[in-house]
């Protein structure tokens, strides 16, 4: 046989090449920006809908709901906030649905299969998600002046930290819940079941002090709250909020952590089950 | 001069040789069972340095399972895998760095430039700068798609798609390729040009290269083979040792229907003190002297045969002899 040829040249045995856990996360990350600017409608969508949202929506239920003294003007106000949060949420829930595209597609299996530290790919994954959805929360800062807000440049640094943290819990909770997921439509039911729910008993449409006992409980427990009232008390000084702001940005990165530790236990499993 | 420096010579045959270990991919007694289901049956084999070993086997043999636990994405239930000497198992991450893998599914992000792939591809496995643009400009060279680095991956063929694929899976210079069913999907023209690759890696940079396979024509090209059924090894040699255990000719009589097979079957192992097999409505067996053998029979027993074949031992033929079955059961039932 004619194929002998190779003996000559000796097996090539690396020296284990050191990959640090940096590296693959800035690469996941930045595939996960330059990805997402390459989809101009979704650029597109996330920034015009929140908009639209928070404009209609905001609008319709000033006018319906008359609650005490608010006029149309106050809802809004009320509502911006909320409105920030849900450009996250919204930008988070997307993201990790592209987590579930990477794994049916196969890109995912080429990054479990190389040697990187499964930290690296939560924290790439999450942290591009999280920037993302970041961005957009800040760029929605702009429109304060809509409801006659001027903030001050500390107001405005608890913002855009308010705004950090949220898209890094919101993503890393989508990234655990994504995970071992294989289809979109299981992701949606979920997103509809918690995420929704999540941002609705947040604070972000009516305060948790004109709710009934139980639904008020609820929103106390729900770790957005807490995001959401951290916003109100950088863009509205002046008003009472539920909670202390440091109390607000404490629990709201406690949670970061929490989310971040759920999505590493859950990626670090290695089982006698396929993985992908 | 006095001092002669010979190399090593490969041993014959290392199975269950603690040397096996050494080898680039040594499978010992590996198992692995779905549950209740076993997928892999005490498997033992070795990959020797830089050969293209075949895979083969139908759906469902098991291939698929292996390949998962070679890639280090699956822990076995059983048994050991050694990858340039490390366990899959324990030692995932310096398995990792040695093996270069395509998968079946593509891998790239479409949405990407085949250079961007690339280089996440080579972050991933941490190499950065000067010496990854270096890599990335050697490995697109190989692959002839020097002049697509900036298209993205969406705008090539699949024939293109699966030479950046390869591409990507050679981006740290890995001393084992693995490779699962690579011509899925490609029309012959880029069937040939994956092989020819293959080969060009083996011959000039010594890879060992693990191929996954169903199809026949494509087991052929590899250097050695294990035949897969059912997670259990059924063959392993090259091709032509495969072929030639077989010995003659493989003569097939076609019949109307399985009763006159079961029929004609019978009538040959009285007459000739022969062991035929039945596979659906055709009898098997293997001659000597093929062309000799067929008109005895004919004349025999006449107008108990509606077709005859006579052919040199293929693959498929090793793996009825060895399972006593089709390699695809579907087609008893065509």
């Amino acid at each position: 046989m004619a194929t002998v040829v190779a003996t000559a040249s000796a097996p090539r045995i690396h020296q284990p090449r050191k990959v640090g856990i940096w590296t693959p996360a800035y690469t996941l990350w930045l595939r996960e920006i330059v990805r997402f600017y390459r989809q101009k409608a979704r650029v597109v969508g996330v920034i015009a809908s929140p908009l639209l949202f928070w404009f209609v929506l905001g609008s319709g239920f000033a006018h319906s709901f008359h609650s005490g003294s608010a006029g149309s003007g106050e809802y809004l106000g009320y509502f911006f906030p909320g409105a920030v949060v849900m450009i996250v949420l919204f930008t988070a829930i997307f993201s990790m649905m592209s987590l579930i595209q990477d794994r049916n597609e196969g890109f995912l299996l080429s990054v479990l299969a190389a040697p990187v530290s499964r930290s690296s790919i939560v924290l790439g994954k999450v942290l591009g998600g999280a920037t993302l959805a970041s961005i957009q929360g800040i760029v929605f800062l702009v429109f304060t002046p809509l409801i006659g807000v001027h903030p001050s440049l500390s107001a405005i640094a608890v913002s855009v930290a308010a705004i950090v943290m949220i898209s890094f819990e919101l993503t890393a909770l989508g990234f655990a819940i994504a995970w071992p997921m294989d289809s979109p439509q299981a992701f949606h039911a979920i997103v509809n079941l918690i995420l929704l729910p999540l941002w609705m008993l947040s604070g972000a449409l009516f305060p948790a002090s004109g709710a009934s006992g139980w639904l008020r409980i609820l929103m106390r427990l729900n770790p957005l709250t807490y995001g959401v009232d951290a916003l109100r008390n950088a863009l509205f000084p002046a008003q009472a909020t539920e909670f202390s702001l440091a109390m607000n940005l404490a629990v709201t990165l406690a949670f970061c952590v929490l989310t971040f530790a759920a999505s590493w236990a859950i990626v670090n499993r290695r089982t006698n089950k396929p993985a992908a | 001069m006095a001092t002669v420096i010979r190399s090593t010579p490969t041993p014959k045959n290392l199975t269950g040789n603690k040397a096996g270990e050494l080898q680039p991919i040594s499978i010992v007694d590996l198992s692995h069972n779905y549950g209740e289901r076993t997928a892999l049956d005490h498997l033992t084999f070795q990959v020797r340095p830089a050969e293209i070993f075949g895979l083969l086997g139908p759906n469902g043999s098991g291939k698929t399972t292996l390949f998962r636990i070679l890639s280090t994405l699956m822990v076995p239930t059983g048994g050991k895998a050694y990858l340039q000497g490390f366990d899959a198992a324990r030692e995932p991450n310096k398995v990792r760095q040695q093996t270069g893998i395509v998968f079946q599914a593509r891998s790239l992000d479409i949405k990407l430039t085949v250079a961007e792939n690339l280089k996440h591809q080579g972050h991933l496995y941490g190499l950065k700068g000067a010496t990854l643009k270096r890599r990335m400009e050697e490995v697109l060279a190989r692959v002839g798609l020097s002049d697509r680095a900036k298209d993205t991956v969406e705008t090539l063929s699949g024939g293109m798609q699966r030479r950046v694929e390869l591409a990507k899976g050679l981006i740290h210079s890995p001393s084992i390729l693995l490779l699962d069913e690579p011509s899925t999907g490609l029309d012959p023209g880029a069937r040939r040009d994956v092989w020819q690759y293959l080969r060009m890696l083996r011959d000039e940079e010594g890879v060992s290269i693990l191929v996954t396979t169903h199809l026949m024509e494509e087991a052929e090209h590899c250097d050695r083979l294990a035949i897969l059924n059912e997670g259990k090894l059924v063959a392993l040699g090259s091709p032509l040792e495969l072929k030639s255990e077989i010995g003659g000719d493989v003569v097939t009589f076609e019949t109307a229907d399985a009763l006159a097979a079961e029929a004609l079957s019978q009538k040959i192992a009285n007459r000739f003190i022969l062991s035929p097999s039945v596979l659906g409505n055709a009898v098997r067996l293997e001659h000597e002297q093929g062309h000799k053998f067929v008109t005895e029979v004919v004349e025999a027993f006449p107008g108990l045969v509606d077709g005859i074949s006579v052919a040199k031992p293929s693959l498929e033929d090793v793996f009825i002899q060895r399972t006593g079955h089709r390699f695809w059961t579907e087609r008893e039932s065509a």
